[in-house]
């Protein structure tokens, strides 16, 4: 076995290897650009190399550096998480020039499934079903609509180095394949430095479900089963899950072992993963398969109790795999939510800055329920511009599905993250929403669902009753608390009252609360709940049992109440005496601020293009600005007809948050 | 028998007569008023003082009081209450005074007799030892009274003269408040203001227009958003009367009731050792970036809990209050995020002002400080940065509280000297170990020391300089700075530092009073 190994990778999936590596007994080596120089996985590992300036195609996908880290610190193997380099046969190549082992395929299967097309064609050959599409490269946007005509909409427009949805559009018509074409074409040269493109068709009410394969160098390859990765947004996984709820028996069988046929096809050893879309009938297509370790890869571990970066290691150095297909069985249900530093209420637009608080839920394993967080990061820790925006990746397992759901909704329900916007209401939404509990799903679920966007969930009314009684009881905590004030006049001191009115979502209820020393039971809509909990004013989260169920509250601040976050709702929380309650609804209501008139830059980036001047007639959806930011090109549209008064940002300006970029007239 | 019902009888009619009068006296205007008053998004005098106190603890004085007014046939019109509520309650227990002008009666205008119910409850809190709320909703004087009008708004002057610094003073401005009227408020200790619903001007847009034919709304020349954005009249702006009345009570919750008791204590949940880690990653790698200070600030404060004043005026400058062990200490720390937390006139001013108010009711002060010096430029001179920067040098310098800094980062130059340095009387000077106490920066200290030399030259002596100065350890040798200390651990030392301080006494010499340059 080796004795130490370099991770040439960074963020949560350095921080995943290492953990592995360290329970192997194997001595670990980052890596790290400037950006990363107080990085979790560079505290994390026994050595740490700084290889360049934050761009990561200065830093982490520079393959002299990484050699040379590795010949500077005698690293036996290169562990290249997924991203970077990982899927670069130029690397493996390197290494294998330099007697090191890589921690992945062999060269030729990288070289044969790294290019989209290629892969497709070698997969027809070793009898994967596969998508009808235009196999060769796509010179300009003429022909690229041309193609598209011949394969009829609607078409994808892919990267041919492509990966995790950079440089992935879906075009409907002539205009967007023109646009779509474009854009994925610099994303591609940016992202990948290769900004070759090919189209294909769109398969509608498709589920993607991708195939774990795992294989050694002595000719063997099992299947751990599949994922379901149906939950995406602009072809970026959000939630997977394993099991998918659609396969029967003989889909996956039948799946699995084409998986393998690739696999051997090609010579595959370690880790890999072939992703298939299927449509309502079942009916799979061979996607792409990815040589290296996926993302979601924890929701298999979960399922199959097998540690995938172990077996990785294993393969590298040589060893056979411990287990045969018959040694493989699916246990219970495991779910993963991404939690990524973009914030929904903004369209999801990439968000940085310092994690001034970052509290994940606590990891556990029993036999009927686990919890695990992959990360790679930690509270006082900054999200920079230069990478992937996902913080985390919070995995829950359960016997059976719908308590694997429970679970993530209880974990995302005590998950603090502050300072950045993130995803974490809109993760806790979706695992909310009937649709996806059923478990009937599309690719197409986000945006079909969520067509405008997300802008928070309205609770159910059963749950603003618990969550008023909570209100009510946590309230009495904190006003009893301020009744006792140093200075007060003796005898006369305030009576807190036992009668609250609690507004929450436009309604109000009115609560009368009984404390005894355990607790309070609090009368509300004609109904009393035992409300158990150890709050104490200033704790941000809130861990109660209202009635003998958990309620999970993320508790904030604000004048004569609580702001409450939960299960994807932000609620302001008013906690009155009846007295207080009656004048309080003398208030006017009061409309934010106009700022239609604006166009305002959603994010911090960069300006790439203004794409409209001064004068000029807008509709509503024209492009009117792009803004790069994480690496992604945002094209801003125009919400409606208007006319642009007044251009406020040129390209090339850096811009943040709801800075100016067009005024309208 | 027949005596005994006739007694009864009577008695209960004169029983009745008062809760008559009790009830006139409380319709204030009348029912058509109060709906206006409603209509405009305000409440009523007495429904803010409910909302003010403790349920049922307002004891009314005055509420039969009526003006003496006997021309333009005010002799007629004569309510109860003359347009002032007033009295005492508590809030959380602790006493106050409170006057709340009823818009409903005459406008709210002042009278003689109404100067004279609030000048009672005046001479009352400063004899008794309690705070002051008024709650201003006045169209101005009251025209038919002539100067008993004026004369009555400088009796309440000279009260707020007396009272300042004595017992805590509290303006809530809800409705206009006009002419003279404003420096009532103007010399109290805080001012909140209601957004879309209260203005102050000394003279309003019709004489703005007539005299400098500048055309502005009321709201533009002096709303709760001018207020607390440009001219810093105001210290807090909030949504509507219920809010601003909420934030009231909580700001009332974190001073002393007067200026020979300590600031009030509660219970409180936070554990005093409580280690922040991520404190330790607080200061950015390039010394240029900025971060935010209100970070360090509500991990350092019991229950992250901070109530700001003036938050949006000069916010190069933080001001307001924490609990520290449950007990109230005044925070004025440099604002890396705006002007990279320079001081100017305006945060001079800013918290010159506050740093007053704690030395005046024994609140103790925590100095955060990360500023790399005087804002410069013509605008400052001309503007008088000398006598307005001196006064934040003086209201530190006589402040006789505890005292605990911390430097974060750059302490350079005079500004180093006036944020509450050791030189100034500071108890505790902590610094972090990336603080950088000089007397200006690297690059500049060095182009000065070694004029003439070469770019290469200026650039190896900078990294020189850097290396020997760009530390708190020079400062920690010559014993200006107490200990190092690590950020993580900051929320206890500092906590500790105020807790060997409770029993400090310091007497500055005695006078009749400095001569701070106003």
């Amino acid at each position: 076995m080796f004795k130490k190994i370099l991770i040439a990778n960074r963020g949560e999936i350095a921080c995943r290897v290492i953990k592995t590596a360290r329970k192997m007994g194997i001595k670990t080596v980052a890596i790290y650009s400037d950006a990363d120089r107080n990085a979790l996985h560079v505290k994390m590992a026994d050595e740490a190399v700084h290889i360049g300036p934050p761009p990561a195609n200065q830093s982490y996908i520079v393959i002299d550096k990484v050699m040379a880290a590795i010949k500077q610190t005698g690293a036996e193997a290169v562990h290249p998480g997924y991203g970077f380099l990982s899927e670069n046969p130029k690397f493996a190549q390197a290494l294998a020039a330099a007697g090191v082992a890589f921690i992945g395929p062999p060269v030729g299967a990288i070289e044969k499934m790294g290019d989209k097309i290629t892969s497709k064609k070698i997969a027809q050959e070793a009898g994967v079903s596969t998508v009808p599409g235009y196999m060769g490269l796509i010179s300009d946007g003429d022909e690229a609509v041309k193609i598209s005509g011949q394969i009829g909409y609607p078409v994808m427009i892919k990267a041919s180095a492509g990966g995790g949805g950079k440089g992935m559009r879906i075009a409907w018509k002539e205009d967007e394949v023109r646009e779509g074409f474009q854009s994925s074409k610099n994303e591609a040269a940016s992202s990948f430095g290769d900004d070759r493109i090919f189209i294909e068709k769109f398969v509608t009410q498709p589920r993607h479900i991708e195939i774990q394969v795992l294989a050694d160098s002595h000719g063997n390859a099992v299947y751990l089963h599949e994922r379901e990765c149906s939950i995406q947004r602009r072809n970026q996984k959000v939630i997977e899950e394993a099991p998918s709820p659609f396969l029967d028996e003989a889909t996956r069988k039948a799946m699995g072992e084409q998986a393998c046929a690739l696999a051997k096809a090609v010579g595959y050893t370690s880790a890999g993963t072939v992703e298939f879309i299927v449509d309502g009938d079942r009916n799979f297509y061979f996607l792409e398969m990815n040589t290296r370790l996926q993302v979601e890869h924890p929701v298999t571990e979960l399922i199959s109790g097998v540690d995938l970066v172990e077996q990785m290691i294993r393969v590298a150095a040589g060893e056979k795999l411990p287990f045969a297909q018959k040694d493989l069985k699916i246990n219970g249900w495991a779910m993963e939510s991404r939690l990524y530093a973009e914030d929904p209420y903004r369209g999801f637009l990439p968000s940085i800055g310092r994690l001034t608080r970052y509290r994940p839920p606590a990891e556990e394993a029993t036999p009927t329920r686990a919890v695990r967080n992959d990360t790679g990061v930690f509270e006082g820790g900054e999200i920079s511009m230069y990478y992937d925006p996902m913080i985390a990746k919070l995995c829950t397992w359960a016997p059976d599905r719908a308590r694997a759901i429970d679970e993530m909704r209880l974990a995302l329900d005590g998950f603090e993250v502050e300072g950045i916007g993130h995803n974490l209401p809109f993760l806790a939404a979706v695992m909310d929403h009937p649709k996806f509990v059923s478990g009937n799903i599309t690719t197409a679920f986000i945006a079909e669902e969520y067509p405008e966007g997300f802008a928070g969930t309205t609770l159910p009314d059963a749950t603003l009753i618990r969550i008023a009684a909570a209100a009510a009881a946590m309230n009495r905590v904190a006003e009893i608390r301020r009744a006792r004030i140093s200075g007060r006049m003796d005898n006369h001191e305030r009576h807190v009252g036992e009668d609250w009115a609690v507004s929450l979502q436009g309604q109000t209820f009115s609560t009368h609360i009984n404390a005894d020393k355990a607790g309070a039971d609090v009368t509300i809509n004609g109904a009393t709940l035992r409300v158990i909990s150890d709050w104490t004013p200033g704790q941000p989260l809130a861990r109660l049992s209202v009635d003998g169920t958990p309620l999970v509250l993320k508790v904030g601040k604000i004048s004569g109440g609580f702001r409450i976050r939960h299960r994807g709702a932000d609620l302001k929380v008013h906690v009155r005496t009846p007295r207080q309650a009656e004048l309080a609804a003398l208030m006017p209501e009061k409309l934010p601020p106009d700022t239609s008139k604006f166009l305002l830059c959603p994010m911090p980036g960069l300006v790439v293009k203004i794409s409209v001047e001064a004068g000029e007639t807008v509709q509503e959806g024209q492009a009117l600005a792009t803004v790069e930011a994480m690496k992604m090109e945002n094209i801003l549209r125009a919400e409606r007809k208007g006319v642009v008064k007044a251009v406020k940002a040129s390209p090339g300006d850096s811009l943040a948050v709801d800075q100016v970029i067009l005024e309208f007239e | 028998m027949l005596a005994q019902t006739g007694g009864t009888s009577a008695m209960t009619d004169i029983l009745q007569e008062l809760d008559q009068r009790r009830q006139t006296a409380r319709m204030g205007g009348g029912a058509r008023r109060i709906e206006a008053q409603h209509g405009k998004g305000k409440l009523t005098a007495r429904e803010r003082i409910d909302l003010l106190l403790d349920e049922g603890s307002f004891e009314e004085f005055d509420m039969f009081v009526a003006h003496r007014c006997t021309d333009f046939g005010m002799e007629q019109d004569r309510p109860a209450g003359d347009g002032v509520v007033t009295g005492w309650g508590t809030v959380n227990g602790r006493m106050v005074y409170v006057f709340s002008q009823d818009f409903t009666v005459f406008g709210g205008s002042l009278s003689e007799t109404h100067a004279q119910k609030i000048c009672k409850i005046m001479d009352m809190a400063v004899q008794n030892g309690a705070p002051v709320i008024g709650i201003n909703d006045s169209g101005g004087a009251r025209i038919q009274e002539g100067v008993a009008s004026l004369a009555g708004y400088a009796e309440v002057f000279q009260r707020n003269i007396m009272a300042s610094g004595v017992v805590p003073q509290i303006s809530l401005i809800m409705g206009p408040c006009a002419g003279g009227a404003v420096y009532s408020p103007a010399m109290t200790d805080f001012i909140f203001m209601v957004k879309d619903s209260s203005y102050m001007f000394v003279t309003g847009p019709d004489v703005v227009k007539t005299v400098t034919n500048e055309v502005v709304t009321a709201e533009e020349l002096g709303g709760a958003t001018t207020h607390t954005r440009k001219s810093s009249v105001a210290d807090g702006a909030f949504e509507n009367d219920v809010e601003a009345l909420a934030e009231a009570r909580r700001l009332i919750d974190l001073l002393p009731l007067n200026n020979r008791q300590k600031p009030p204590t509660r219970p409180f949940f936070d554990d005093v050792a409580r280690i922040e880690e991520s404190l330790d990653t607080l200061i950015p790698d390039n010394a240029n970036t900025p971060y935010d200070m209100k970070e360090l600030i509500l991990k350092l404060a019991d229950e992250s809990d901070f109530f700001e004043i003036q938050a949006e005026f000069a916010k190069n400058i933080i001001t307001g209050f924490v609990r520290l062990e449950g007990s109230t200490v005044g925070v004025v720390a440099n604002q890396p995020m705006v002007l990279a937390g320079c001081l100017d006139i305006d945060s001079s001013r800013k918290a010159a002002r506050f740093v007053r108010f704690c030395d005046a009711f024994e609140i103790p002060i925590l100095t955060l400080v990360d500023v790399p010096g005087f804002l410069p430029g013509t605008a400052q001179e001309y503007g008088g940065v000398i006598k307005h920067g001196a006064k934040l040098l003086f209201a530190y310098g006589e402040a006789t509280v505890p005292k605990v800094t911390v430097i974060t980062r750059k302490a350079y130059g005079g500004a180093y000297d006036v944020m509450a340095s050791k030189h100034l009387r500071g108890d505790f000077n902590y610094a972090w170990p990336t603080a950088e106490i000089a007397v200006m920066g690297a690059k500049g200290a060095t182009e000065i020391i070694h004029r003439g030399k070469s770019a290469d030259e200026i650039a190896r002596l900078t990294k020189e300089y850097e290396d020997r100065f760009a530390n708190p350890f020079v400062a920690a040798e010559k014993g200006f700075i107490d200990e190092v200390i690590m950020p993580r651990s900051t929320r206890r030392r500092v906590c500790r530092a105020f807790a060997s301080l409770r029993g400090k006494s310091q007497q500055n010499p005695w006078k009749k009073h400095d001569n701070i340059p106003l």
